[in-house]
């Protein structure tokens, strides 16, 4: 083991987050020739981009290290943080390397960014990504089914490679052994998070977002190679927590950090939640364009964007505490963030009633001091260690 | 939105009309639990009235509720109630009005106590929130729940994919929970005729609002413009009660054009049209009368708004086709305004300021509708430039008056009027 290729791969993911010029995306374009698409929070199907030859880029704002000069001039203050950063980056030339954007159904501002998106851009492409509500095969799956023909047809105009069945069938392989890279790091994170501390296991996500699959499963598995040969990672006296609310707008490295600093090992999250929206691998027996969809109405994971068709809201909030071990929840939402703030209410109630303790506070991607939010985390800790009953 | 009776005082006849059919409906809302009526909470925008007629459900819209209590002072205590019950500051203050109502015995804009629902009629048109909402009151009442998704124009279109989307979904699970709660089978024919009477008013209803071309206008196409769209928006498309009351008011509207009158103000007609303009976005409904009276004040009508097409588009051509009913229910939800991406909007606003020769037009932006609001400022920058004439944004909230600064919006109203006279005195932007 190599503590020093531990720091290096760490680095190097830190590097990424970092990067608001996109160079890595610059780069495989360069060695490629391929497009390059952006895509929002919180969930695309990466299988077909991947199938025809593009590389998905997530974009997930301009994070902390970005100032917003043009992007306030967009959007009034109650609106959330993401959406002026991401204009920012369009406007200031760092999304240039993009051929086009996805948005996602994800909440109105979102879903009205890919207007204003089309109006800024108007030589990019540019679609929303509408996900059905539905999660009929018959109704919500046939139209899911067309919307994403639609968008693997309009890259094709664009240069994309036509969508092959056999090429998606690859890159649905390709990214099942991703979601089980990802899968591994988190059941290590709740058997023994003192390996994988979160702000770590943070940038690993966020480099996915990033790099190429075939790039980022491996750095995935070395990391949990190197980690599980650290000796010096050793066990803490910390609480453990599951963080939800922080699905879309990303908080800043430094409040995971903060968080952790003050006594939480955080055990299950909703961070960078593309990479985990399929449970499992994808159910394959039919065409891959069927199995995939199949996939996104039966194996997506409970969520504030998604409808509780039968119910139960906050049950799987429930169901996540108890298979990790969590002693508590922390909601950790954006200002300004309609779907989990509206769900908040709904989850608190559920938890209350299975008398798990929780805190809430709230952020957004330039948030810069944490104070509070260390002190109120810190006092969450002490209080499980002292009292929980969980 | 409709009956908000205490804002004018002169009274017309299609007034009196609509608030007799207010009142009766929820009278009729009242006595459901003992009449044995079904109720189903539901939606303006993409709401159904029609279908639900067929199957004599009657509706219940949270968000007329919600503005009726912002109107009568109700909604500060609610929402403070729904705060105190954990919903966050930051998020809709309908949704927090709504609940805290709920919570305070649930009564309606008449005094009368509001039925507990048969159904949630989840019509998901053109507001996320809508969706959290019926989760929220789903927590609430143990009643079947059942989601009607409508996608979202984002290419500016309605493509075959997304109305057999919409129909495959009346098909398949609106119309049979609709004759489960019901206990009555679909007529389709009965749907039609229903189909056919919208149609008839929603004619009359655009004549209404064109009739703003008309110089001076005869009408307000924003605040009178929410009372002319209460009926058809609510619970009476598809009704007789509809029909007449919109050739009544369209016959009033237009004998006010051919005698050359102003809109009818809270302070009696408007004698003087000094400008026009055209407002995006909603009302605040707290101090509904006071923003009213500070346009009036100033000598200024609304000849054209956006928020009079939240229940419906009617004057871009659409109409109700009882010769395709489900398909056209499937189009109706998919047009609704807040359905439109925003290029779409834009081109609508741009539309309005010319046809309506407008001298600028205004953005009233409200936190609470992030539907509304995620992207008017560019709006703004863009109707500007493609029709020349200067924009005004102020902000306000729907129904939390924490977010109502009368001072303030004044001042904005004032400086924004000065600077049209300004581009008028230089023979500019008019």
């Amino acid at each position: 083991m190599s503590s020093s290729e531990l720091d290096r791969l760490l680095a190097d993911a830190e590097h990424l987050y970092r990067d608001l010029t996109f160079q890595s995306v610059r780069d495989w374009k360069r060695r490629t020739g391929g497009l390059a698409i952006g895509y929002m929070p919180v969930y695309v199907p990466r299988e077909i981009l991947h199938a025809q030859g593009c590389l998905p880029v997530g974009v997930l704002g301009g994070g902390e290290d970005l100032e917003i000069i043009r992007g306030d001039a967009f959007y009034q203050s109650y609106i959330c943080h993401i959406p002026r950063s991401t204009i920012e980056l369009g406007l200031n030339g760092a999304l240039d390397c993009l051929d086009g954007m996805l948005f996602p159904a994800t909440c109105d501002v979102i879903r009205n960014l890919s207007g204003m998106w089309r109006m800024q851009f108007p030589d990019k492409f540019v679609h929303y990504l509408d996900v059905p509500q539905d999660f009929d095969p018959q109704v919500g799956g046939t139209f899911y089914e067309h919307e994403l023909q639609s968008i693997a047809a309009a890259l094709a105009a664009r240069g994309a490679k036509p969508l092959r069945d056999d090429a998606l069938a690859a890159s649905i392989a390709v990214f099942d052994t991703h979601r089980d890279a990802v899968e591994a790091l988190y059941t290590l994170r709740r058997e023994q998070p003192w390996k994988v501390p979160t702000h770590e296991l943070y940038l690993l996500l966020r480099a996915g977002m990033l790099l190429p699959v075939e790039e980022h499963v491996p750095l995935l598995r070395r990391y949990r190679e190197l980690v599980l040969a650290d000796a010096a990672r050793r066990p803490m006296d910390q609480a453990r927590v599951l963080l939800t609310g922080s699905f879309c707008e990303q908080p800043p490295l430094g409040m995971i950090k903060t968080l952790e600093r003050a006594g939480c090992y955080i055990v299950d999250d909703d961070f960078v939640p593309v990479h985990r929206w399929i449970r499992g691998r994808v159910a394959r027996g039919g065409a891959p364009m069927r199995d995939l969809v199949g996939a996104f109405l039966e194996s997506g994971v409970p969520s504030a964007i998604r409808y509780a068709e039968h119910g139960g809201k906050g049950d799987d909030v429930v169901a996540r505490v108890r298979e990790c071990g969590a002693e508590g929840v922390v909601f950790c939402a954006p200002s300004f963030c309609d779907p989990a703030l509206l769900d908040q209410p709904m989850v608190v109630r559920a938890i209350e009633r299975a008398g798990i303790p929780w805190t809430a506070f709230k952020y957004s991607e330039n948030t810069g001091q944490f104070q509070v939010i260390r002190e109120q985390a810190g006092t969450f800790a002490d209080s499980i260690k002292l009292w929980s009953t969980v | 939105m409709s009956n908000p009776a205490t804002a004018q005082i002169h009274k017309d006849a299609s007034q009196e009309r609509q608030k007799r059919m207010i009142a009766e409906h929820f009278h009729r809302l009242a006595q459901a639990p003992d009449t044995g009526h079904k109720c189903a909470y539901t939606f303006v925008p993409g709401n159904l009235t029609e279908l639900l007629r067929t199957f004599d459900v009657l509706p219940v819209l949270p968000e007329i509720n919600a503005l009726q209590s912002g109107m009568r002072g109700r909604s500060r205590d609610y929402i403070a109630l729904a705060e105190k019950l954990g919903h966050s500051e930051d998020v809709c203050t309908y949704v927090k009005c709504d609940v805290g109502m709920l919570h305070s015995g649930n009564v309606g804009p008449t005094g009368e106590r509001l039925p507990r629902p048969d159904l949630l009629l989840l019509s998901y048109t053109g507001c996320f929130t809508f969706m959290k909402w019926f989760e929220i009151l789903a927590q609430e009442y143990e009643c079947p729940v059942v989601m009607l998704h409508v996608p979202y124009q984002g290419d500016g279109r309605i493509t075959d994919a997304m109305r057999r989307y919409v129909v495959d979904q009346l098909r398949r699970k609106v119309i049979p929970m609709l004759e489960k709660v019901s206990g009555k089978a679909y007529d389709e024919d009965l749907l039609r005729q229903h189909l056919a009477r919208s149609a008839q008013a929603e004619t009359d209803l655009v004549a209404v609002l064109e009739a703003a071309k008309h110089r001076p206008s005869p009408i307000d196409a924003y605040f009178g413009g929410v009372y002319y769209i209460g009926p058809i928006f609510t619970a009476f498309r598809g009704t007789q009660d509809a029909i007449e009351y919109y050739r009544e008011l369209r016959a009033e509207v237009e004998e006010r054009m051919r005698a050359g009158k102003g809109p009818v103000t809270p302070e009696g007609e408007l004698e003087h049209e000094k400008y026009r303009v055209v407002v995006e976005g909603p009302p605040n409904w707290t101090s509904f009368r006071q923003f009213w009276q500070m346009f009036v004040d100033e000598g200024a009508v609304v000849v054209a708004s956006t928020y009079t097409k939240v229940g419906g588009v009617y004057d871009n051509g659409f109409r109700h086709d009882p010769a395709r009913p489900l398909e056209t229910l499937a189009e109706y939800c998919m047009g609704c305004y807040t359905n439109l991406d925003l290029p779409t909007r834009v081109a609508m606003l741009s539309r309005y300021v010319q046809e309506y020769s407008a001298d600028g037009f205004l953005i009233n932006s409200v936190k609470s509708c992030n539907s509304f609001s995620a992207g008017q400022l560019m709006i703004l920058r863009e109707v500007e430039k493609r029709t020349g004439r200067p924009g005004g944004f102020i902000e306000s909230d729907l129904v939390d008056p924490r977010y109502f600064s009368a001072s303030n919006i004044k001042n904005r109203l004032e400086s924004y009027f000065q600077m049209i006279e300004q581009k008028r005195s230089s023979g500019a932007g008019t």
